[in-house]
């Protein structure tokens, strides 16, 4: 599956990023660099700092040194528009996230209306397709309430899609899901990377990154320990904490 | 049909209901009546307005602003209202200039009913501000990061997302707030307005019929409440989104 | 309607907390605030008072000096009428909402349709009701008891004192967990016991925060006396202003008897927050 299309110019450049809260280091000398329609799995054990690198990519949260750029906008340039860079970078949360008071055909049509004044008819149309691509053709009409959390996520999935992003970010997207549930979510990321979709996950799925992802980065205590394609990484990892980390969770 | 039973129920059991065969205690409950409805919708109004506003300047980061609504909102609520329509209709009131009345004589520039309203307004306002912010922080603030992700604007955030969320959120604490201000509204008799306690004395008074008028008013007022408690209970569940919990 | 859950309103405190200070201004400095600014309300219609009061006659300072001490009595009075009002309404309240919760339909019916009809009345035609309605004594055989007019208004402030710590108690005890009535069944302790012993026991500490903010609405609602004509705060005050007739009293003196009421209800207003987060964090 891996490498299938073809990698284009990088997307997404992170040079030397450092990050604190408060006096507790969470990113330190991070640096990483993504191509276009590259999959990538970054894996860690909780508390090293993968999510805050995801929401210092869409400029969520702000970094201390070091520079991202995104689709050749730099990120820590204090003259940035960042909503501009939003509508180049969708991001999928753990906890879903979608707007209860709107039913999911909403939640999909109102950023692109409201926030990129498109078409409303236009808007419908791929607002429908986008909701049949990820399997949900049929729950046009239902609240967020009235979904089981996989499908939440996938509306939310089709809701970042909507904005046609360059780069896709996931946080930890089936954490909160039950293994059946999962497995639906899976299948719609892993048929967007198919398609060419520069994909950024942060996960715990270790099946999903070894099948899906063109490379694997490994984070510990805020630092990226090592990165290789899946094959290598989980088959002759180099360093004794990948090897430990990975002793654990498989 | 009913003027004349209740004019049977005087002349043979005594119990004297004059406002349902006495046309001029009729008309004059049903002015209370009035009154009363007329200072309810008005102090709701004005009352509401004056929460948005309060929660606007507490939140627009001026210290000085918020200062000011904090005092404006724990003063109103932690003092009784009676003595706040009392300071407003005659301390504040009597040092208002008086007009002419277009009579020949002179009527104070503010009615009685007048400071009702801006006294009830500024008391069940003073609430409001505190469940408007209270509906405002209650909404998720992933909720707010998920629309910023999506290159929302400030006032599109606002606008689509957290207004509409914190609305539904506060709709019961606001349907309490002002089933408690029609409550309130019966403390204008005390400064004499013409509303339905008032109206109600007024008859008792001449007609001595204390006891029946007192029951009719009690269930008057709880039948008014109701059906305020009905309105607000249709219209919360009309805004209900299905499935969601706030 | 339901009997189970209450579909009209009380005056619930609600969970808002007071308007969060954010960033750097502390708490404390805002209430400091809060109270620097309503002293300077105060001292400045005192203020204007001294100044455009008529010279030849005493100051505005020598007059509120020379009555607020018999309207901090009135407000006293006030004090006194809560107190003994809060403690009548709780009693009754408390057998009303046990009453709410009863297996038993012909407990639970009579008690629900009370509390809802005496919560949803205003508390002064309640208290008219009380004050007209009530026999200035009553004969129980060779007793006479009296009832003078003060006993009254606190009977009729007790009533919807009594409707809302129905409530209260009822909505405490629906608060405590289904499993642990099943789980005291299992152990085989009676409904009484299981009420009396188990689940009251945990629902008090949620009761008292709701409890609070009732005991200082009515402490505000005691004013309502003075409408029917009992001597309180502010009857005095008004007999004051009307004994000395001087128009530009009447902002600081009023502004006076409104600082006394703020004075006794703000600290419970604060406390009353304090312990619902503190419950609200143990659980």
């Amino acid at each position: 599956m891996a490498a299938k299309h073809q990698l284009g110019e990088p997307v997404v450049v992170v040079e030397g990023v450092e990050k604190a809260f408060g006096a507790f280091p969470v990113l330190k000398d991070v640096s990483l660099t993504i191509r276009r329609g590259e999959t990538v799995c970054i894996i860690g054990p909780s508390g090293s700092g993968k999510s805050t690198l995801l929401r210092c990519i869409n400029a969520l949260v702000p970094i201390g040194k070091g520079s991202i750029t995104v689709a050749g906008r730099q990120v820590n340039d204090p003259a940035l528009d960042k909503l501009a860079l939003r509508r180049d970078v969708g991001i999928v949360f753990q906890q879903y996230n979608l707007f209860p008071h709107k039913t999911a055909l909403q939640n999909v049509m109102m950023a692109p209306i409201h926030v990129l004044k498109q078409d409303r008819g236009e808007v419908e149309e791929r607002a429908k397709q986008l909701l049949a691509k990820v399997g949900l053709s049929h729950k046009h009409d239902a609240y967020p309430g009235e979904l089981s959390g996989g499908q939440q996520q996938r509306v939310a999935i089709a809701r970042s899609l909507a904005m046609n992003p360059k780069v896709m970010l996931f946080d930890e997207v089936t954490a909160a899901l039950d293994p059946e549930t999962k497995k639906e979510v899976l299948v719609a990321i892993r048929d967007l990377a198919a398609e060419g979709m520069t994909c950024i996950l942060v996960t715990h799925e270790m099946g999903f990154a070894r099948e899906v992802a063109d490379r694997v980065y490994f984070t510990d205590g805020g630092v990226i320990v090592e990165h290789a394609p899946p094959a290598e990484f989980f088959g002759a990892p180099r360093e004794a904490r990948t090897r430990a980390f990975l002793d654990q969770v498989l | 049909m009913i003027a004349a039973f209740f004019e049977r129920l005087n002349d043979t059991q005594g119990l004297n209901f004059s406002i349902f065969y006495d046309a001029f205690d009729r008309s004059r409950f049903l002015t209370g009546l009035w009154t009363t409805t007329y200072i309810c919708v008005l102090s709701i109004l004005a009352s509401l307005v004056i929460g948005l506003l309060g929660v606007w300047v507490a939140g627009s980061g001026s210290r000085f602003g918020r200062l000011l609504v904090r005092i404006y909102v724990q003063f109103f609520r932690n003092t009784p209202p009676l003595v706040q329509l009392s300071f407003f209709y005659f301390a504040v009131g009597g040092l208002l200039p008086t007009v002419s009345d277009g009579f020949g004589g002179q009527s104070p520039l503010v009615s009685g009913t007048g400071w009702a309203i801006i006294a009830f307004s500024l008391f069940a306002g003073a609430f409001n501000v505190e469940i408007f912010r209270a509906g405002i922080e209650a909404v998720p603030e992933t909720m707010v990061e998920a629309a910023e992700s999506l290159g929302y604007t400030r006032f599109q955030l606002w606008r689509q997302i957290v207004l509409p969320l914190a609305f539904r959120i506060c709709l019961p604490a606001l349907n309490n707030n002002l089933v408690n201000l029609v409550k309130t509204t019966t403390l204008a008799y005390a400064i004499g307005v013409p509303e339905l306690l008032y109206a109600a004395s007024q008859i008792w008074s001449e007609m001595f019929n204390v006891r029946e008028m007192m029951n009719v008013l009690l269930v008057v007022y709880v039948l008014l409440v109701a059906v305020l408690v009905w309105v607000m209970h249709r219209w919360e569940k009309a805004m209900r989104i299905p499935g969601y919990m706030p | 309607m339901r009997t189970g859950a209450t579909d009209l309103p009380v005056l619930k405190p609600f969970r808002a907390g007071p308007i969060a200070p954010s960033g750097l201004a502390a708490p404390m400095l805002l209430s400091a605030g809060l109270v620097a600014g309503v002293a300077l309300v105060f001292a400045a219609s005192l203020a204007v008072a001294q100044s455009t009061g008529p010279a030849a006659r005493d100051s505005a300072m020598t007059i509120l000096w020379r009555w607020a001490p018999l309207i901090f009595q009135g407000f006293l009075f006030n004090l006194l009428i809560s107190f003994l009002s809060m403690a009548l309404g709780t009693a009754v309240g408390v057998l009303f909402g046990i009453g709410q919760v009863s297996p038993s339909a012909a407990l639970r019916r009579p008690a629900w349709a009370a509390t809802q009809f005496f919560r949803n009345a205003p508390w002064l035609v309640l208290l008219f009701y009380a004050m007209f309605l009530l026999p200035f004594e009553l004969k129980l055989g060779p007793v006479t008891i009296a009832f003078p007019a003060w006993i009254k208004a606190i009977i009729g402030l007790a009533l919807p004192v009594a409707a809302n710590v129905s409530e209260i108690v009822r909505g405490g005890i629906r608060s405590i967990p289904s499993g642990q009535w099943e789980s005291a069944e299992s152990l085989a302790f009676n409904r009484r016991q299981t009420m009396w012993m188990i689940i009251l026991p945990q629902a008090f500490k949620r009761m008292i925060p709701p409890w609070m903010n009732l005991y200082a609405i009515l402490t505000m609602a005691t004013t309502l006396i003075s409408v029917v004509g009992i001597q309180d705060g502010l009857t005095v005050t008004r007999a004051a202003l009307a004994a000395e007739s001087r128009p530009e009293l009447m902002l600081p003196m009023y502004l006076l008897l409104l600082l006394m009421f703020f004075a006794y209800c703000y600290p419970i207003a604060r406390l009353t927050i304090a312990l619902e987060r503190r419950f609200n964090v143990k659980g």
